[in-house]
């Protein structure tokens, strides 16, 4: 079978009869009843819209950082315990400023 | 915002102003940005009118693209409600019918594309009717008449399963016969697009049709 002339036939088939534009009856009215029941546009809804879901998405985001700073082992953690760990760092500002006078 | 510009020849589209049907008289754009001018200082009434006059048109264009008969007036009540909220973004420098046929066709294309994933990827619930003329046109192609509904129903048939830009491609160059230009002035695709996008677009008919002869004679 000859594709390239099935198309042309098809094509042509189509181009035969163009649709009608034939408008349901009351069309008109309905389209007007329809735009006064809508809200009328708001420029800021979309803004609006995009930062709540930038800001929902940033919160799941912290939320999930937190969960893994939390459950995560650290790599080279020592077994010192939390209050040890934060005299160490609190004062280490001191203990190498200690160091480097000696 | 509109006043003064009534009396404003609309310098056009260039593209746009060659389509059948386009490039009306001025008398009846300057009574278009009339109305325009009305419903944006808040008498919505008068939008009826410019329903009223270019609805016909638009009812013409959305039944190429609609699945279904029901699913026409949804496209064109889409049409109106968006060119009513976008209504103060036309300038005034091309007549209103140009501005409005865009948005047909941006609103068309979309409706496409929502119902992509229901298209049907068969051949084989082909009707007595459509296997009747496939059969007619592979014993002797020139009795297949090109009025029968038959031919009509396999074009339905093929473009359902092209995809969106493919069948807006399609539809608009082989069956409406519109320029490139013109395609590209009412899509917003750049020519070289337009023409990248038809050659692939025939490419996918040839192999749809190449399918669906396979499939009727396997």
């Amino acid at each position: 079978m000859n594709l390239d002339q099935l198309q042309q036939k098809l094509l042509a088939a189509a181009r035969a009869r163009p649709p009608a534009g034939d408008v349901p009856l009351g069309f008109e009215r309905r389209v007007l009843a329809r735009l006064r029941s809508s809200p009328a546009a708001d420029p800021w809804a979309w803004w609006v819209r995009g930062f709540w879901q930038a800001a929902a998405s940033c919160a799941a985001l912290s939320l999930l950082l937190g969960l893994w700073v939390l459950v995560a082992p650290t790599p080279g953690a020592t077994a010192e315990p939390l209050d040890q760990q934060l005299e160490n760092t609190v004062f280490a500002a001191v203990d190498e400023a200690n160091e480097s006078v000696w | 915002m509109l006043t003064g510009r009534g009396g404003e020849r609309p310098v056009g589209n260039s593209a746009l102003a060659g389509m059948s049907g386009f490039g009306n008289m001025p008398a009846m754009e300057c009574s278009d940005a009339e109305i325009i001018a009305a419903v944006l200082q808040g008498d919505t009434a008068r939008f009826e009118e410019l329903v009223r006059k270019y609805s016909p048109r638009l009812f013409a264009m959305a039944h190429r693209y609609a699945r279904r008969d029901s699913e026409v007036e949804d496209i064109v009540q889409e049409i109106w409600l968006k060119a009513f909220q976008k209504l103060a973004d036309w300038r005034g420098d091309a007549p209103f019918e140009h501005w409005l046929m865009r948005l047909a066709v941006r609103t068309c294309y979309d409706a496409l594309r929502v119902h992509q994933r229901n298209r049907e990827a068969t051949f084989s619930d082909l009707s007595d009717a459509e296997s009747d003329w496939l059969e007619r046109f592979a014993a002797a192609p020139e009795t297949a008449s090109e009025q029968a509904e038959a031919a009509r129903q396999l074009v339905a048939r093929l473009l359902e399963q092209l995809p969106p830009a493919s069948r807006l491609v399609i539809t608009m160059l082989e069956i409406e016969e519109r320029s490139v230009k013109e395609i590209a002035a009412l899509t917003g695709w750049s020519v070289s697009r337009v023409k990248v996008r038809a050659f692939r677009a025939r490419a996918q008919m040839r192999r749809l049709l190449a399918r669906m002869v396979r499939e009727k004679y396997l």
